[in-house]
């Protein structure tokens, strides 16, 4: 299935996507990668409240490349969500609704997913100048001495993005491979 | 003996860090167009579509082609004959580097140290390889690596009985555990034989190769030809989404061993398989 939706998504929107389908997205999401996760993991270990609201909100885990003069960003593709797995099933029980990035999750953060009612999703990696057309604002609002991993606050504008991860934790990662794999069984 | 500046081995290698990241090489381009026209999954065919079209957008609108401009590789081939006044030469390469990135708005990704983490805010330093060669010209290479299919690459000191099997089983381990998170369709480098770190730097090297350009070595061509066939059928596809386009190429480079040993390394790149190449 195809779906154009609005950003952060509805609950309901989001158990409506299914592994597999497409989907356009308009609206507001955050940036995080690395060293944010790192920063708000150490928030959290000490009791304190999160420098953004993450509720229901969608995570884009990219630090994107300078904004020439005169456009919101430079490019701006998924890096890899793996390096975010550590720090994720504690931010999806705090409410995170989303996350936008590239490759394997780990069986933890599948749980904490179906969990949650929450869902992964993949941007095509290495397309960034490509992924750049779409975001037509973006501004730091935590974070600003790390540089391109600051959090940043993007309006984006028909965002396209695959599901991964469902809601129900069907993984496209799997199922499509064996798909297409024509190797010969040992 | 021939003078040459380390300026203008600066200058070269600013315009080479920026050309690098906004256009693939034409080997690269035809392959990836290729791959699009043959792609049997139509989700892989549209992701290879996006690809072509993101390329298309990198070069006319001076955006990067990716995000991860990379750490700058840098292999300078200098002649013996050549005698270099200046600066001191991996001074020159950084600051080309740091004029690079900063002028041409690329990511600045390096951190000054391993585990304290602290960014460098100029993408220096590079990493420096340096050989000495016959004649009097100076050929550099600029290959920016970015790091979602670098951490994917992978080392195996095989032993020698392992052979032939064992170096298509660790070349398609290595591939099969990159999966998605290397940004498929990939080029793998691969490097057999020499030592720990010597095979790693040929994978390295074997990665600036043209990616239609096959081995000259016999035996070594069929491997990369057999390797490519097999890394296609394990489905992974474009994106890892499933598909019959998982890499573009498998370029092998040899150097003699030790009779204990059978290194072999695996280096894994994505489409955004960049490098710009100049001769002084």
């Amino acid at each position: 299935m195809e779906y154009r939706m609005q950003v952060p998504f509805s609950k309901e929107d989001r158990e409506k996507l299914r592994s597999g389908d497409y989907v356009y997205l308009t609206g507001t999401i955050y940036t995080a990668r690395d060293a944010a996760h790192k920063r708000m993991q150490e928030t959290l270990e000490r009791k304190e409240a999160l420098p953004i609201d993450i509720e229901e909100q969608v995570i884009y885990y990219m630090g994107p490349s300078p904004a020439r003069e005169g456009r919101p960003i430079g490019s701006a593709g998924p890096t890899t969500a793996s390096r975010m797995d550590k720090y994720t099933p504690a931010l999806l029980d705090l409410g995170l609704g989303a996350m936008i990035g590239k490759g394997k999750r780990t069986e933890e953060v599948k749980e904490a997913i179906v969990r949650n009612h929450a869902v992964y999703l993949a941007a095509v990696g290495g397309a960034g100048a490509l992924l750049s057309k779409a975001i037509k604002h973006a501004e730091v609002v935590a974070y600003d001495d790390l540089g391109t991993e600051a959090i940043r606050k993007l309006e984006v504008e028909n965002f396209p993005a695959i599901v991964v991860i469902d809601s129900e934790g069907h993984d496209l990662y799997q199922t499509a491979i064996k798909e297409y794999c024509t190797e010969e069984k040992k | 003996m021939r003078t040459i500046k380390t300026d203008e081995i600066t200058q070269n290698i600013k315009e080479m860090c920026i050309q690098a990241n906004h256009f693939l090489t034409e080997d690269m381009c035809q392959v990836m167009k290729e791959a699009e026209e043959k792609e049997a999954s139509p989700l892989g065919k549209q992701i290879l579509g996006q690809l072509l079209e993101n390329l298309d957008i990198a070069a006319e609108d001076t955006i990067p082609i990716c995000q991860d401009t990379g750490m700058a590789v840098v292999f300078l081939e200098i002649g013996q004959d050549v005698h270099l006044e200046g600066q001191p030469l991996e001074d020159a390469v950084n600051e080309g580097i740091r004029q690079g990135y900063v002028q041409g708005y690329l990511r600045k990704s390096v951190v000054e140290d391993p585990l304290q983490r602290k960014n460098t805010n100029d993408n220096t330093p590079g990493v420096i390889h340096t050989s000495i060669v016959p004649g009097d010209h100076v050929k550099i290479t600029v290959a920016p690596k970015g790091f979602g299919s670098e951490n994917m690459s992978r080392i195996f000191m095989l032993k020698p009985a392992d052979g032939m099997e064992g170096v298509k089983k660790a070349v398609l381990t290595a591939v099969k555990d990159a999966g998605p998170n290397a940004c498929p369709p990939m080029v793998v480098g691969v490097g057999i034989g020499g030592t720990f770190e010597k095979c790693a730097v040929m994978a390295k090297q074997a990665l600036t190769r043209p990616v239609d350009q096959r081995s000259h070595i016999p035996y070594v061509k069929e491997l990369e030809e057999e390797l490519l066939e097999k890394i296609n059928k394990s489905g992974i596809g474009p994106g890892g989404l499933g598909g019959t386009t998982t890499a573009l190429a498998v370029n092998i480079n040899t150097y003699p061993t030790h009779i204990a040993g059978l290194p072999v390394a695996v280096n894994i790149c994505c489409h955004v398989n960049r490098h710009a190449v100049r001769v002084l």
